[in-house]
């Protein structure tokens, strides 16, 4: 009976608090809305619920991008001039992303920017961003990831419409300044879900094909037909992400040099320097500051001004310069290595044939019970790897630690 | 993994991994002055002062040799507690063993190089796997005790392995024991942050690695461990092997030329015109200027 009463008087409380903020939803019954938990459970055959097993789904995940990646010795597109484009319009300030779209965009865009140039060394990018019906050019075409995003983080407010013809005519002009060996690349993050533009689009997209510019978007509400119209005609591609976590996949799939396209840009011979470190100790004014600084830095090999670091062009002369391991942080793209076979218990017949530990990590590859757990194998030195070891080999590592131990396998390859 | 509260992880836990060149061509060449055995009686005696350090500190050795890379002692493994410099001395010599095995070449041309990427590769994924298990860990670092001399074929699987530790932040510290410095791991050092050092008198080995190289990651920065000497990053070209201050990049395939050719001769990609960057804008504003006036 009084626990009865309790209740009644519980819900009593619920109500009053329910007129007072007139959402509707209980407070508790919003916590589930926001977290969502019902989404990390799967239905297995006997009808029970558990938890989605996220490794084996983030190895799938894994295995299918690297098939698309890896496809063939495809020429990439290694010097590459990208534009991102961030929507700061009223639609970026919406909530449902958490705390709100841009802040969520630009946080992305950070991890981007600083991944970018770690995969592409020789690269520029540049940022625009869309609001109030025009578009601002944020920052020029740099090779310095630090700027980017500290002018990126001092912008973030959101107000008026969003123009996509506005931010394509501008990239457009600017892209058409570069080399003719660079690859021209737009990615947008489009948060609006309308553009307010003062012309015919259609032929802003067809000089932006003309530009041999490669237009890619990233929605962040729903799918609209003008960017995927753009995508389509420039060769880019266009996805709306669902939430945070698909969001930062998306983006960072720009990340590795696309395909490169032969009529796209001229295979040519650029010229640049390798400059040697300044003697400690030194004392010099450094041309892209224009202040006098002690030791390190390094020195143009034409015309001797002083740069504080690399990669970067001269400042006096226009030379290029780079240093040998930011050209060898690229080859991994030229030479990728193949992707493992999957191992499956059930076909190796043979149970003395089958792997006890990682090759890679030493990890015992036998779940409790001595059950065979999921691993693949080097189809060219045929040793045994973890799936984690799998990832990390070729996502970050680039090398084959079966393969780089034994001579006489290097031999063949060689 | 031992079963260890993660808690008691403080900064000054190391994870060290030694990568030990057991090239026998070069320990028994003129090159080395130092016999093997010598050589490990100092090891052992370093790992060891590792590992009384801290007593969560962690020592994981592998062994490169001439034919095939492999774990030679974990000391987070039980069963290595009780006797730990006899089963690292069996292991190895085990290791030394099947390396001479593998060996299909009948006679070798000077001391030859040993597998540096190879055992590199392992020791990330080592590393990575302990990055994996516990929320907090050791802090790992790697340490080359190298005496062959670079091989080239291994440069970019080098230069790949060495990016990786700089993004999972693990710095590469390097020992080089043979006549000449080693430029794969002066870059190495350099990348990640570690230390690079060429001892001068090597019977007083013990000393140097006790001094510059068993110190934790925390403590470094209170210490003047040796300075980085001049790193040359400067690029040699691949058509005549000559280190370059300027030269021209393929755009395609990132080959480097010291003169102005027609045709890649790594990709095949046929130029253009002879452009260098400057000239590339201005046919654009010469094309203008009639159109202009």
């Amino acid at each position: 009976m009084s626990l009865k009463d309790a209740e009644m008087k519980y819900n009593r409380e619920d109500e009053e608090d329910d007129d007072g903020d007139g959402r509707g939803v209980e407070a508790w019954e919003r916590d589930y809305a926001d977290e969502r938990s019902w989404e990390s459970l799967q239905e297995d055959e006997s009808g029970l619920l558990r938890p989605i097993d996220n490794k084996t789904l983030y190895h799938a995940q894994y295995r299918r991008r690297l098939r698309t990646t890896t496809a063939a010795r495809i020429q990439k597109g290694l010097i590459r001039y990208l534009y991102i484009v961030i929507d700061l319009s009223r639609a970026a300030g919406e909530t449902d992303y958490k705390p709100s779209r841009m802040v969520v965009v630009a946080r992305q865009v950070e991890a981007f920017i600083r991944e970018f140039f770690d995969q592409n060394p020789l690269s520029q990018v540049a940022l625009v961003t869309l609001k109030d019906g025009v578009a601002n050019s944020l920052t020029g075409l740099g090779g310095s990831p630090e700027s980017h995003i500290k002018a990126l983080m001092g912008k973030l407010t959101s107000s008026g419409d969003a123009s996509l013809q506005n931010g394509l005519d501008l990239v457009q002009s600017l892209l058409n300044q570069i080399p003719s060996y660079g690859h021209r690349e737009v990615l947008i993050l489009y948060s609006a879900l309308s553009t307010c533009d003062p012309g015919e689009i259609m032929e802003t997209i067809q000089k932006c094909k003309a530009s041999k510019i490669r237009c890619s978007v990233i929605g962040l509400s729903a799918e609209l037909y003008i960017c995927k119209y753009l995508c389509q005609e420039t060769g880019g591609s266009y996805y709306v992400a669902l939430d945070e976590f698909h969001l930062k996949e998306l983006i960072f799939e720009h990340a590795p040099p696309p395909p490169a396209i032969a009529e796209f840009a001229v295979a040519n011979l650029i010229k640049m320097g390798f400059p040697q470190r300044a003697a400690e100790g030194v004392i010099s004014i450094c041309s892209c500051h224009k202040e006098a600084k002690v030791g390190g830095g390094y020195t143009c090999p034409r015309c001797k001004a002083r740069v504080c670091e690399l990669p970067t062009e001269c400042q006096i002369c226009g030379l290029t310069l780079v240093s040998s391991p930011h050209l060898a942080r690229s080859y991994h793209h030229l030479f990728p290595i193949t992707p493992f076979d999957d191992v499956t218990p059930s076909a190796t017949n043979n149970p003395s044939k089958l792997p006890k530990i990682c090759f890679g990590c030493q990890l015992s590859l036998l779940n409790p019970g001595n059950m065979p757990a999921p691993c693949v194998s080097c189809p060219k030195c045929e040793q045994f790897f973890c799936l984690d070891c799998d990832i990390y080999i070729h996502e970050s590592l680039h090398n084959c630690p079966g393969c780089e131990s034994f001579r006489h396998s290097k031999s063949v390859v060689a | 993994m031992t079963p260890v509260s993660s808690k008691l992880y403080a900064d000054d836990v190391s994870l060290l991994m030694v990568l030990i060149d057991t090239n026998p061509f070069f320990w028994n060449s003129a090159q080395s002055t130092l016999p093997f055995s010598k050589f490990l009686t100092h090891v052992l005696a370093f790992l060891n002062s590792i590992l009384l350090l801290n007593q969560m500190n962690q020592v994981v050795v592998i062994a490169a040799g001439y034919n095939s890379c492999g774990y030679i002692f974990d000391s987070s493994d039980p069963q290595n507690q009780n006797k730990r410099a006899e089963d690292l001395l069996h292991k190895l010599e085990e290791f030394v063993d099947n390396d001479q095995e593998l060996c299909r070449e009948e006679s070798v041309d000077g001391p030859g190089f040993s597998l540096l990427s190879g055992s590199l590769s392992m020791a990330l994924c080592y590393i990575q796997r302990v990055f994996r298990t516990v929320p907090l860990h050791p802090q790992p670092r790697i340490l080359c005790l190298h005496g062959s001399p670079d091989g080239p074929g291994q440069y970019v699987a080098i230069m790949n392995s060495i990016f990786s530790a700089q993004r999972s932040m693990v710095p590469i510290d390097s020992c080089v024991l043979g006549a000449q410095h080693s430029a794969f791991l002066q870059q190495a050092s350099y990348i990640t942050g570690g230390v690079y050092l060429k001892p001068q008198i090597f019977d007083g080995l013990f000393q140097y690695l006790s001094t510059v190289f068993a110190t934790d990651l925390h403590s470094r920065c209170f210490l003047q461990l040796p300075k980085p000497a001049g790193v040359d990053f400067r690029a040699s070209c691949f058509c005549h092997k000559n280190t370059i201050d300027m030269g021209y990049i393929c755009s395609v395939c990132l080959s480097i030329f010291c003169k102005h050719q027609k045709k890649c001769s790594t990709c095949g990609s046929v130029f253009g015109q002879a452009q260098t960057q400057n000239s590339s804008t201005t046919p654009d504003r010469k094309m203008k200027m009639p159109v202009d006036g």
